[in-house]
């Protein structure tokens, strides 16, 4: 786990009227990851990221992304960085392209580069064939993807997306994962915020969770599941033919196991390493018709719930 | 900066609120037009000035062309700039703008010199046309002296523009909403072009000096000062005189050099004034948080 550290805060502090929105936060994310901000509304998740890019200014504490101090070098952190806001908008006047066209020419695109960009990122999303139609005629999901296609055309080593799939219909949600899931292979990491637990736990790697402006927990994806429900360990489903308490009793003597519980025919095993392959092969080897085999799945609700019980 | 001048520019261009003021503007050029139609023939041409009264000259009814620009330019300063920045905000494109990679100011700027530029051109035309049907209508073409007057007129109009539509994006970076940052340009023209000179000046003013110095204030009376130094060059100075002192006047018009000492204070005062309102919008939008909600 010898990541690069592209995204980087120390004791990142944000206080507006005397509250303290953003409380001595750190937060690091790994090159080409997908890593999801979560938090209940108010919890300053986007006052962070304006603060990541260089728009608003921090209390106390620094941001630094790929590098560049993001309060004293904004231009340079804006130029890798694409960051999608929560509420998006676009000039109605202009079409998807002329919109596109702008934003890259801020980006001090020339000409071709900008066309043969632009037309990849509407392809990418889906948009090629409203192109030139102006966008104050675009549906809602129609504009959130033309927004990541706003954030892909400057071609960002970071993407910052606020609520990717707010207002979406389940197929456009499904696209536009896809679509951030493929972004690590093209070199581009992702932070994104959202309040769709499973969309979350389905593509980021990492995450962290913010409640109050503080940092509540920040880790990789399974581990922290892990942790949420078993204490940090392992838990495998294993449902046979017949389990016998012979059985229960051999497979707690398989190194590694904990404890064994039955319910029916179903054993609860929890364990300290993915130990699927040796219990299995205890339960063959007794002459015991084995049905299935399965590692407990650890929903992010679980883990959200866990945090914000002790929070 | 550039790319937002550009764009700022297509998109007034494009505008249905940039064809309505080139209408109005135009159909203030004819008035204009007319008026001068009706009137110059009793025009007093022994001052050697022929072509410039095509502006001055008022109608029967109708008032001259510089006091319908006088009324218009305001407008069209406020049109062009009361929703710069907020429109940005209130349809989300500010955040968006923002997060690329160019100086913030850049955003201010861009849209001020786009509204000059776009105001500069509107003003340009106008005067173009009604110089060009008037050289039909009358015969007589301009000297050279009329045309820098009419050029240093021009720039006067557009410095006065410039002032209103600093004052206009002054309120567009402070409030929020749009009707209400119209609203209160709108407030601050009327309160200029009307109450003021009419009711209060008149009311607070003890003597002649303090009347003059208290009409001063407003950007209406300057820029008016100096359209009559410029355009009447037979006007020796601005404010009043006494009737003893009209009686010595030699009746012959005063050279380019000396109308333009005479303005000289007007012009760099809606210069300083349209700075501060510039200045003061710059600063306001530097410092304006983007906030979250």
């Amino acid at each position: 786990m010898d990541k690069k550290i592209v995204l980087e805060t120390q004791d990142l502090t944000k206080r507006y009227d005397g509250n303290t929105v953003v409380d001595h936060l750190n937060l690091h994310v790994a090159e080409n990851e997908v890593f999801g901000l979560l938090g209940p509304n108010g919890a300053g998740k986007t006052t962070t990221i304006l603060m990541l890019l260089g728009l608003t200014e921090p209390a106390s504490g620094s941001a630094r992304i790929f590098g560049f101090n993001s309060t004293r070098e904004p231009l340079k952190v804006k130029s890798l960085t694409g960051y999608l806001p929560e509420r998006l908008g676009f000039y109605d006047g202009l079409t998807a392209r002329q919109n596109l066209r702008f934003i890259a020419r801020l980006n001090n695109m020339g000409n071709d580069e900008a066309n043969q960009q632009i037309d990849q990122v509407l392809e990418a999303v889906g948009l090629t064939k409203v192109a030139d139609t102006a966008v104050g005629k675009f549906s809602r999901g129609m504009k959130q993807r033309l927004g990541i296609a706003d954030v892909l055309v400057k071609e960002p080593r970071l993407a910052i997306l606020d609520e990717p799939t707010a207002g979406l219909d389940p197929e456009g949600i499904n696209q536009i994962l896809d679509l951030i899931t493929g972004l690590p292979k093209m070199g581009t990491t992702v932070v994104m915020c959202s309040h769709r637990l499973y969309e979350v736990q389905r593509i980021c790697h990492s995450i962290a969770i913010l409640a109050a402006g503080k940092l509540v927990v920040e880790g990789a994806l399974d581990t922290l599941g892990r942790e949420a429900l078993a204490g940090g360990r392992y838990r495998i489903e294993v449902e046979t033919a017949d389990s016998s308490p012979q059985l229960v009793e051999i497979i707690g003597k398989i190194k590694g196991v904990k404890s064994v519980e039955v319910e029916g025919n179903f054993l609860h095993v929890t364990t300290d390493s993915d130990l699927r392959a040796a219990i299995s092969k205890a339960v063959v080897d007794n002459g015991v018709a084995l049905t299935q085999v399965k590692m407990q799945e650890f929903s992010l609700d679980d883990i959200y719930k866990k945090y914000f019980k002790e929070g | 900066m550039i790319t937002i001048v550009r764009k700022e520019l297509a998109d007034y261009f494009t505008s249905v609120r940039c064809f309505i003021l080139f209408l109005l503007v135009l159909l203030a050029s004819a008035a204009g037009l007319y008026a001068a139609y009706e009137g110059i023939r009793g025009v007093d041409i022994s001052t050697g000035f022929v072509f410039i009264n095509l502006f001055t000259t008022r109608g029967e009814s109708i008032p001259s062309l510089v006091t319908f620009i006088g009324i218009f330019v305001p407008i069209i300063g406020i049109a062009l700039g009361f929703d710069a920045i907020n429109r940005e905000y209130s349809t989300g494109t500010m955040s968006r703008i923002l997060s690329q990679p160019i100086y913030r100011d850049s955003v201010i700027n861009g849209k001020f010199l786009a509204g000059i530029i776009t105001l500069a051109i509107m003003m340009a035309t106008t005067l173009l046309i009604v110089s060009g049907f008037g050289l039909r209508m009358i015969g007589v073409p301009p000297s050279a002296e009329e045309i820098i007057r009419l050029f240093i007129y021009f720039v006067s109009i557009v410095i006065f523009g410039a002032f209103w539509m600093g004052l206009a994006i002054l309120f567009s970076v402070i409030i929020r909403n749009l009707a209400i940052s119209l609203l209160a340009s709108l407030a601050v023209w009327l309160f200029f072009g009307f109450f003021y000179t009419m009711l209060i000046v008149p009311a607070v003013a003890k003597t002649v000096d303090m009347y003059l110095v208290l009409l001063r204030l407003s950007p209406n009376t300057l820029f008016d000062e100096a359209t009559m130094a410029m355009l009447l060059p037979q006007s020796r100075g601005l404010g009043l005189l006494a009737s003893g002192e009209v009686s010595y006047m030699i009746p012959n018009p005063l050279p380019l050099g000396q109308s333009l000492l005479i303005v000289w204070p007007q012009l760099t005062t809606m210069i300083a004034l349209a700075a501060v309102c510039f200045a003061v919008s710059y600063i306001v939008f530097m410092r304006q948080e983007i906030r979250a909600t």
